[in-house]
């Protein structure tokens, strides 16, 4: 902004952010409530853009063809019809299902999502609680799911259902050590565990004393992002690594037994899902919700910021949902060879040289 | 613990009961650990089986210990319809036999058919024939192209081979007038003869079909994850293979150069073009879908060269107008998309024929697949069936 500009509001700029915008004092509850409703509208929604975009559009696209086009214009209404559909669907229990796990396996698997979008900073102020072990948290939060996958698998008495839960438990936790140790890098490198502080250390940070564009750690730790994308990937169990769910094999696995909104909420967790962990890399690689210009600490970014964050999002999600619609599947125990023989070696050396780089500059 | 207060017997009582309860413990959890494999029933609603197949196997964790297809959710009769429809009737009953390339189907039977009532077709009937034939092998191979890519998780390939395999139906359409069951052959020739243009637009889209398997070259078969899924899964040696009756690709894939088009005696067009029959030494499903790949292309050319130099001429024989075949014996085999296919006709003169023994290519690929699946991973099940492909009609006709 520039400074004429600015002039005639400078008393207002000026104004530390909650006295100028949140003056009003609420209850805890409150604002606590308030919080809650933002995340739970935000996970369908997120879902719903990525599920539009990518895909239906994207995918079409790139397999000549023009997707949905009837609901909507463009048929962008096209996931709200499908989502009608579903609470309309008879809620199916197989026969010797148990029931109680059966039912709350969708729950659990949508919580963890839930939890995830706690962390995620939207700007200066906008995150809903500012933890000095975000990272560690949101990483140990989305972990969850697995227990609600494996409750799913579990509990559909579905032989395929076992399978590909098992499949699922397998996967997501030999994934975890790369995500854990891609993440490392960035830790290292910004010296915390909190995302606010790491998105200000990009943000603020210089390349051999330049400035220009701050410090996106995407620069240096190209190497974490790289393996930080393929575990998402096999975190999200989409292609090249969906065995837990592959469809030609096991015929959706966990799933395969949902119907109605149950199976709505898985959709809804895999995509909320996605949309967290692009947000986590957006986050961590590309400087967040911050701009490298002006000062970050500026109320306005908490307007700007989600829609900066919106963007550089979008641009990880295309990479993530590339890779999906581009590649055959591999085996399980091709999988767990490419976790435990090359990303995890690879991340440890990430971390050595990035330890060395941060101790000699 | 505060034992030593308690009295002597009791303590005894206490330890016996306890010794006991623990050895029931312990067969109990035995019994329930004890794993016993799990017996996978895959199909007959299954999206690998493309149809209605359904494969029992049994598992050890992700291994298969024994699989067994079992056939038949399919089964509609032809050979027993056959006998109570006259000779021109048969071949709409054929067409769904094999229904991805239902042209190949009609060939062999009416030549059958014409072997035993001494009927030559005209030259440009048979040029025709040989070219609407490897049409439908386009066609019919690839859909496999795309199909086992999807089989693989690879969801883009499929679509485009529906995009371009339009083409050719289209091509067929502007012939036959059907675009899955032409119905286009009658004994002594074919019903019609080709449309104004049809050549040059025929032309054309071969030029594309060939564009399409350069496409899948790199997109397929170029993938290191393809490749890995591929290589070395499903090893059929030659010598087993040709033991349980494989035909077609799946037995060129193991390194036996056979291709009745060019070492089948039937009286079609093959030996008037310049194409060569492509084998591969590994006998893996790699192996399998490269060589597919090459037929298509082969068969491109093929349809170049024919439609370049078709005769002029009448494209029907003279053949009485009710068709009774004479009483006698003939069997006529022809290399279909699927493999070797065969109709086996014995006629006592009559308007419809006595027998006829349909010799499916599917059915025998897919007997090799309790040899071929034992001990492989679940998920090998799948490139191991999309690699043989089998059609279901083919297989229980």
């Amino acid at each position: 902004m520039s400074a004429a500009f600015a002039q005639p509001f400078a008393p207002l700029l000026a104004q530390p952010l909650p006295s100028a915008m949140f003056a009003l004092e609420v209850p805890y509850w409150v604002s606590s409530a308030i919080k809650l409703g933002l995340v739970a509208l935000i996970i369908p929604t997120a879902a719903l853009v990525l599920g539009y975009v990518f895909l239906l559009k994207m995918m079409s696209f790139m397999q000549s063809r023009l997707g949905p086009m009837e609901a909507g214009p463009y048929g962008t209404l096209q996931l709200l019809a499908d989502g009608i559909k579903f609470l309309q669907k008879e809620d199916i229990f197989p026969e010797k299902a148990d029931r109680t796990v059966f039912a709350l396996a969708p729950l659990v698997v949508l919580i963890s999502t839930f939890l995830i979008y706690v962390v995620i900073p939207a700007g200066p102020n906008a995150v809903v609680a500012q933890l000095d072990v975000g990272i560690f948290y949101a990483l140990a939060v989305s972990s969850l799911s697995v227990v609600g996958i494996l409750m799913a698998g579990w509990a559909s008495s579905n032989k395929y259902a076992l399978v590909g839960g098992l499949r699922a438990a397998g996967q997501l936790i030999a994934y975890e050590l790369p995500l854990v140790l891609a993440v490392m890098g960035v830790v290292i490198q910004a010296g915390t565990l909190d995302l606010q502080k790491i998105v200000t250390a990009q943000a603020q940070g210089e390349i051999f004393g330049w400035d220009g564009i701050g410090n996106p750690f995407i620069l240096t730790q190209f190497v974490g992002f790289f393996i930080f994308l393929v575990a998402v990937q096999a975190e999200l169990t989409q292609p090249p690594f969906d065995m837990p769910v592959a469809e030609s094999e096991i015929v959706g696995g966990y799933q395969v037994e949902y119907t109605g909104f149950r199976f709505l909420f898985f959709f809804m967790g895999e995509f909320g899902t996605a949309f967290a962990f692009a947000a986590l890399a957006a986050v961590m690689f590309l400087g967040g919700w911050a701009l490298p210009w002006g000062d970050i600490t500026h109320w306005g970014f908490n307007i700007a910021g989600p829609v900066i964050l919106l963007v550089k999002v979008l641009a990880v999600a295309t990479l993530i949902f590339w890779f999906r619609f581009t590649y055959p599947r591999l085996r399980e125990d091709q999988l767990q060879r490419l976790a435990w023989k090359f990303l995890i070696p690879l991340a440890l050396a990430n971390i050595v040289v990035t330890g060395i780089f941060k101790v000699v500059f | 613990m505060n034992q030593a207060q308690a009295p002597a017997l009791d303590v005894d009582k206490r330890r016996q009961s306890a010794y006991v309860a623990t050895q029931a413990a312990d067969a109990r959890l035995n019994l329930e650990i004890e794993t016993d494999g799990m017996t996978l029933n895959i199909g007959p609603q299954h999206p690998a089986t493309h149809g209605t197949l359904r494969l029992v196997a049994r598992l050890d964790g992700e291994q298969v210990v024994e699989a067994e297809p079992i056939m038949g959710y399919m089964h509609r009769g032809y050979e027993k319809l056959t006998e109570v429809r006259t000779y021109p009737q048969v071949t709409t009953l054929i067409n769904r036999i094999d229904w991805l390339g239902s042209f190949a189907n009609e060939v062999p039977f009416i030549l059958a058919a014409e072997k035993l009532m001494e009927v030559e077709a005209p030259p440009r009937a048979v040029w025709i024939r040989t070219v609407l034939f490897e049409l439908s092998r386009i066609a019919n191979i690839s859909l496999f192209l795309g199909d086992m890519a999807v089989q693989l998780g690879a969801l883009t390939p499929v679509f485009m081979a529906f995009r371009d395999r339009e083409f050719v139906l289209n091509q067929i359409e502007a012939v036959t007038g059907g675009r899955f069951h032409p119905n286009f052959n009658r004994i002594g020739g074919l019903k019609d003869d080709l449309p104004k243009g049809w050549i040059e637009n025929t032309k054309a889209v071969m030029g594309r079909m060939r564009d399409f398997c350069d496409e899948f070259d790199e997109l397929v078969l170029g993938n290191e994850i393809f490749q890995a899924r591929c290589r070395g899964i499903g090893i059929i040696p030659a010598d087993v293979g040709l033991a349980y009756g494989l035909s077609g690709a799946n037995i060129r894939a193991s390194g036996v150069d056979w291709d009745l088009r060019r070492d089948g005696s039937e009286a079609l067009a093959y030996d008037q073009a310049d194409w060569k029959v492509w084998t591969h030494p590994d006998g893996d499903s790699f192996a399998r879908y490269w060589v597919r790949l090459q037929e298509t292309r082969e068969a491109t050319k093929i349809v170049d060269q024919l439609l370049d130099g078709l005769p002029a001429g009448s494209i029907m024989a003279k053949v009485p107008r009710i068709i009774k075949v004479p009483a006698g014996e003939a069997y006529s085999a022809t290399e279909n998309p699927l493999g070797e296919m065969g109709y086996y006709i014995v006629s006592k003169g009559d308007l419809v024929p006595f027998r006829v023994k349909i010799r499916s290519a599917s059915f025998s690929n897919m007997s090799i697949s309790p040899w071929l699946l034992k001990g492989v991973f679940v998920p090998d099940i799948v490139t191991i069936l999309a690699s043989l492909y089998f059609i279901l009609g083919d297989i229980d006709r």
